[in-house]
């Protein structure tokens, strides 16, 4: 057996393997409430095998419900994507606008999802537009400062070919700033797409949309344990595979 | 007036630790296809001149006159060969030339222009390489682009900062030779910055010996008086190339003991 196999399959299994062996003892020892790792799957068993049936709003197929969550998170991200880049390249060009704006972009930054979603809901009366906004209000930033950090770290070599070459304003962002900061602009990408899908369940709580976060806390009311933990592992993988595949494409562009 | 007329060109720059005076007053003069080279140690002020003619810095006094005209501001009529390469990473090699291409005859057809960035490839024997981007070259292919890109901005004059000075010795003396060939082919007016005599030697016709800063100006030109064609085995040991040598090296050892 090579150790490569070992150290890419074994011990990520043996890790796996542990944290089941400790969460099937709380639920034993300490939490009766926690259901452990067996009741949790006889009890999701359908949502997982069946993963698109559709018995009712709120009671759907795990494949079902991340599908309205992923959609929910897409068009948060891409309304985060298209206006934090645009704002990222102004921040990163202008001095003027970078001085403006930055201290309000600090600020921003840090509120949590919790207090912008009633925000929402008072602007546009809607559960679906206001989780949409607060998703792509989270994610915004990461793109907006990666991409302000990319064009202000761009090579002065770069630059100066263009300024040799006397391109155009549209050519010298076309041919030399943009090309120039697309890594960290992925980088950025990725980071606002891991926000985006955290935010997804607040968002999906607090409106009680249909989705993962939405079923999560549905089924804590109904008191129904082991669907919180479904839809825990569920968030969990979806996250992961969302970073590994951001990851990939970044991997393209940070070659360059 | 002469086709590229420096004088009295002075430059200093403000940093934490206090004012640093690079450019102490330097005159040069070249006529239209002359090659000129510029020798001094390094540190003594080659790029910041190369930057100053070439308009990506402003001389605090001093004036630039090419061909007739006060320089200000960077321009393709003075194209630059810098000494980092500076090729654009996410372009192939066809692209980075093109960019200058078009950027000096974008007004020309689309197949001439191709045809005009094919030429200069191939004038650096890069043609096998046009669609590889520059991490996949070696140091001397990735100089070759950024001398093909030089020559592709159709510069009345080109700038070439210590071109070579990055590569190792066989190379470069592989792209001395290509640049000798070049330049007899093509007449360029060409001022070379560098740290090597022999390199200056083999491939002006006249050197300014650069003192070592602060305040760093250039000496008396020395005339290197060897016939072209060169080549690279016959003249180290002519008369005239020990003569040249030998004034370039005097003079700039005579500097550093004076300091």
């Amino acid at each position: 057996m090579s150790s490569a196999w070992t150290s890419r399959v074994v011990l990520p299994c043996l890790g796996i393997a542990s944290v089941l062996v400790v969460w099937a003892l709380v639920s034993q020892l300490a939490a009766p409430d926690l259901p452990g790792p067996l009741k949790t799957w006889t009890e999701s068993r359908r949502y997982v095998v069946e993963p698109f049936f559709k018995d009712g709003e709120m009671n759907q197929g795990i494949g079902r419900l991340a599908f309205y969550s992923l959609v929910r998170v897409g068009k948060g991200y891409l309304l985060a994507v298209a206006i934090g880049t645009p704002l990222g390249f102004l921040l990163g060009l202008s001095r003027g606008f970078h001085q403006s704006f930055d201290p309000i972009i600090q600020f921003l930054r840090p509120i949590s999802p919790l207090a912008w979603l009633p925000l929402g809901l008072v602007v546009f009366q809607k559960s679906e537009p206001a989780a949409v906004f607060t998703i792509a209000l989270c994610a915004m930033w990461p793109t907006v400062i990666n991409t302000a950090v990319g064009v202000q770290s761009i090579s002065q070599d770069y630059l100066n070919v263009g300024r040799v070459l006397k391109l155009s304003r549209f050519k010298m962002l076309t041919k030399i700033i943009v090309p120039a900061s697309l890594p960290y602009m992925f980088t950025g990408y990725r980071l606002s797409l891991g926000i985006a899908w955290l935010v997804i369940v607040a968002a999906e709580m607090l409106t009680g949309t249909p989705g993962v976060g939405g079923f999560l806390w549905q089924e804590y009311n109904s008191l129904v344990y082991s669907h919180i933990i479904l839809s825990v592992i569920t968030i969990g993988a979806i996250g992961f595979v969302l970073d590994r595949l951001m990851g990939l494409v970044e991997a393209r562009f940070k070659t360059t | 007036m002469a086709y590229l007329a420096v004088r009295g060109l002075e430059k200093s720059f403000v940093t934490p630790r206090g004012t640093s005076h690079v450019l102490g007053g330097v005159d040069l003069a070249l006529e239209e296809s002359e090659f000129v080279a510029v020798v001094g140690y390094s540190g003594s002020g080659k790029t910041t001149l190369v930057s100053l003619i070439g308009g990506l810095l402003t001389p605090d006094a001093g004036s630039i006159v090419l061909d007739g005209a006060p320089v200000a501001g960077p321009g393709p009529e003075r194209g630059i060969v810098f000494q980092q390469y500076s090729l654009l990473p996410w372009m192939t090699v066809y692209d980075n030339v093109a960019l200058a291409v078009d950027a000096v005859s974008g007004d020309l057809p689309a197949s001439e222009r191709r045809r005009s960035t094919e030429e200069f490839i191939a004038l650096v024997n890069l043609t096998p390489a046009t669609w590889k981007r520059p991490r996949e070259l070696s140091g001397g292919m990735r100089q070759r682009v950024a001398v093909a890109r030089g020559l592709a901005m159709r510069p009345k004059v080109l700038l070439m900062d210590e071109p070579f000075s990055a590569l190792d010795a066989l190379t470069r003396a592989t792209l001395q030779d290509e640049l000798l060939r070049i330049w007899g082919e093509r007449r360029s007016t060409v001022v070379l910055v560098t740290n090597d005599v022999d390199e200056a030697i083999l491939l002006s016709d006249r050197i300014y010996p650069m003192t070592p800063g602060p305040g760093a100006v250039l000496g008396p030109a020395i005339e290197v008086g060897l016939a072209r064609p060169r080549e690279r085995r016959h003249i180290s040991l002519s008369p005239a190339y020990q003569k040249a040598r030998q004034g370039i090296v005097e003079f700039l050892r005579a500097c550093r003991r004076t300091r």
